[in-house]
């Protein structure tokens, strides 16, 4: 689950003056034919490190995404959801298994990516700095945060980076999978007793807010990612992404008789464009930065499972070394 | 053939299945590697299903739905050893307790896919097959972990003395032994153990590890007939957080 979109660099004319002229000119005429780069081929090294950021921050989104509906896992009310969950969230691991292995295809290794996570120094999707304090709440990140990653992810799965773009092609018949799960327990919710009713809502008012910042900051503030979407390394804006994914759920969510937290949503019938409140860009920058409710407590869970299993990790690698003893 | 002994093993078998998936689910997120990770998740996945088939075996024979079953039953009302309640600890002791579990939840899957009571032989035949792969994932690590560092050895070994006297109680004795034998249901518990032994010694000769002498120790019976250890109620409290919220309603 990844909305990505916001995290990119402004691309500098100056990243380009040291690529040979050629090879640059080659590449790009390449990906305008729609072919794909594969591990081998050259690339400038703007394309390198601008994917590896993407393809890693999308890797952390997984399996720090697994850690909020995670939590529900062992609480699921009845066979049906318990397993259905246990194998939702199994997923996302494994979706992150791909995305690393996909990234360590650049030259960065899985264990330098998780270092670079738990210190802080790389990101993962903003989303799940978010608590989810109720079932409920794990219903609507199933239903709508995943369905606001495939909105994402079928853009991106159009990439030109043929590692990528087949991992993320796996990834959404999944995440299809995901949708449905979240939207049939939302239903049950929704149409449910009036004390699943009233969670339900409340969890929507609570998501609300972080699924509108889910893709990114609006165009207008967004840097500038022509030279990006030129390589289709990022292949949709921040805005379409927003647009499309208002236009495909919105309706469903009023289906059910929910109501969005938003007075100013609607359509506008004459520019085709939704329009509502414009998200809290500044509360969305301070949780980027690290200060949202779950931030440290995300990293913190992260840090003891890499602390805790360092030592399986270190037999694998080292299987006959001996362990030395402190000399006091 | 005695309906309540058939019960007996029955809940027995869903009870340990249920447990040991819901403390294998606890890994997911927390894995030493993302590998594991998903192995555990995924093991969680099958015996919590095994778990279900068992529990509708019981709701043909006049028990509650599986869902009423599993989500409201309190811990003296549970079947299971104690070996699968204890928490998951850190990946040592899971991963010998997968091991010391899984060697022989095969061999009673494998000895009851020929019971005479046909409904749970056919369900057997079919499980076994996915415990062949536990086994096989539980073996294989153990193998290469207790044979790599010291520092992995010795945490093995400890976790392996830890959980040793909570495995022998897998064996415990039900009260229809005798009749489940007689009658050709299920071979029995001192069978299964013996089977045992000798798989898990098979394996265990291959590594740096040594098995404790079983002769000197203890088995921490009482889970067969309800007495547990402190921590099943509060995984079974857990379990029943959001279940119990409305029991009629459908999630």
């Amino acid at each position: 689950m990844y909305g990505g979109g916001n995290v990119f660099e402004a691309t500098k004319f100056d990243n380009l003056q040291t690529e040979d002229p050629a090879k640059l000119a080659e590449f790009e005429a390449r990906i305008a034919h729609g072919e794909k780069i594969e591990p081998n081929d050259w690339m400038p090294e703007l394309y390198r490190k601008q994917l590896i950021r993407m393809i890693e921050q999308h890797a952390h989104s997984e399996i720090i995404g697994a850690l909020p509906e995670g939590t529900w896992i062992t609480r699921a009310p009845g066979f049906r959801r318990k397993m259905a969950q246990m194998a939702k969230v199994q997923d996302e691991v494994g979706h992150a298994q791909l995305l690393y292995s996909a990234a360590e295809t650049l030259g960065k290794t899985r264990e330098q990516m998780l270092t670079d996570l738990i210190n802080g120094k790389s990101k993962y999707s903003n989303v799940f700095n978010y608590p989810a304090y109720t079932w409920a709440d794990s219903n609507i990140i199933s239903w709508l945060i995943d369905a606001g990653a495939i909105v994402n992810q079928m853009a991106n799965a159009k990439g030109s980076y043929g590692p990528y773009s087949r991992a993320l092609e796996r990834i959404c018949a999944e995440e299809a999978f995901h949708l449905k799960y979240g939207h049939d327990a939302v239903v049950h919710m929704a149409t449910g007793s009036p004390k699943q009713r009233e969670m339900i809502q409340a969890a929507l008012n609570r998501w609300w807010p972080p699924i509108m910042t889910f893709f990114g900051p609006s165009d207008k503030m967004s840097t500038h990612t022509e030279t990006l979407m030129r390589w289709k390394v990022k292949m949709a804006s921040n805005d379409e992404c927003r647009q499309q994914f208002l236009d495909m759920y919105v309706p469903k969510i009023w289906e059910l008789g929910l109501t969005v937290p938003d007075p100013k949503l609607k359509k506008n019938m004459e520019t085709g464009q939704w329009e509502y409140t414009e998200p809290d860009w500044d509360e969305f920058k301070r949780v980027i930065n690290g200060d949202g409710p779950c931030n440290a407590e995300r990293l913190a869970v992260r840090r003891t499972a890499e602390e805790r299993g360092a030592w399986v990790r270190r037999a694998l690698l080292n299987p006959k070394a001996k362990y030395v003893k402190p000399l006091a | 053939m005695n309906e309540l002994a058939i019960k007996d093993l029955l809940y027995k078998l869903a009870d340990d299945q249920l447990i040991l998936g819901h403390r294998n689910s606890e890994w997911t997120g927390f894995g030493p590697i993302l590998e594991e990770d998903i192995a555990f998740s995924s093991m969680a996945q099958d015996k919590i299903g095994h778990s279900l088939a068992f529990y509708t075996l019981l709701q043909d024979l006049g028990e509650a739905d599986p869902d009423t079953v599993a989500f409201t039953r309190n811990a003296n009302q549970f079947h299971n050893s104690q070996l699968v309640e204890l928490p998951n600890g850190e990946y040592d002791f899971s991963l010998i307790r997968h091991f010391l579990y899984d060697n022989a939840e095969i061999i009673r899957f494998e000895m009851l896919s020929q019971s005479s009571y046909e409904p749970i032989a056919k369900v057997a035949t079919k499980l076994k097959g996915e415990v062949k792969y536990h086994v096989l994932h539980a073996n294989t690590w153990i193998k290469n972990l207790g044979s790599s560092t010291e520092e992995a050895i010795l945490r093995l070994q400890s976790s392996l003395t830890e959980a040793i006297p909570y495995a022998l109680s897998m064996f415990e004795p039900s009260k229809f032994e005798q009749e489940l034998i007689e009658s050709s249901v299920y071979a029995g518990e001192e069978a299964v153990k013996a089977e045992w032994l000798k798989r898990i010694q098979a394996v265990i000769e291959k590594t740096d590890l040594k098995l404790p002498d079983l002769h000197t120790i203890e088995p921490k019976f009482g889970g067969r007939h309800g007495e547990h250890t402190e921590h099943l109620q509060p995984l079974l409290d857990e379990m029943a957080e959001v279940f119990k919220i409305d029991p009629t309603a459908e999630w």
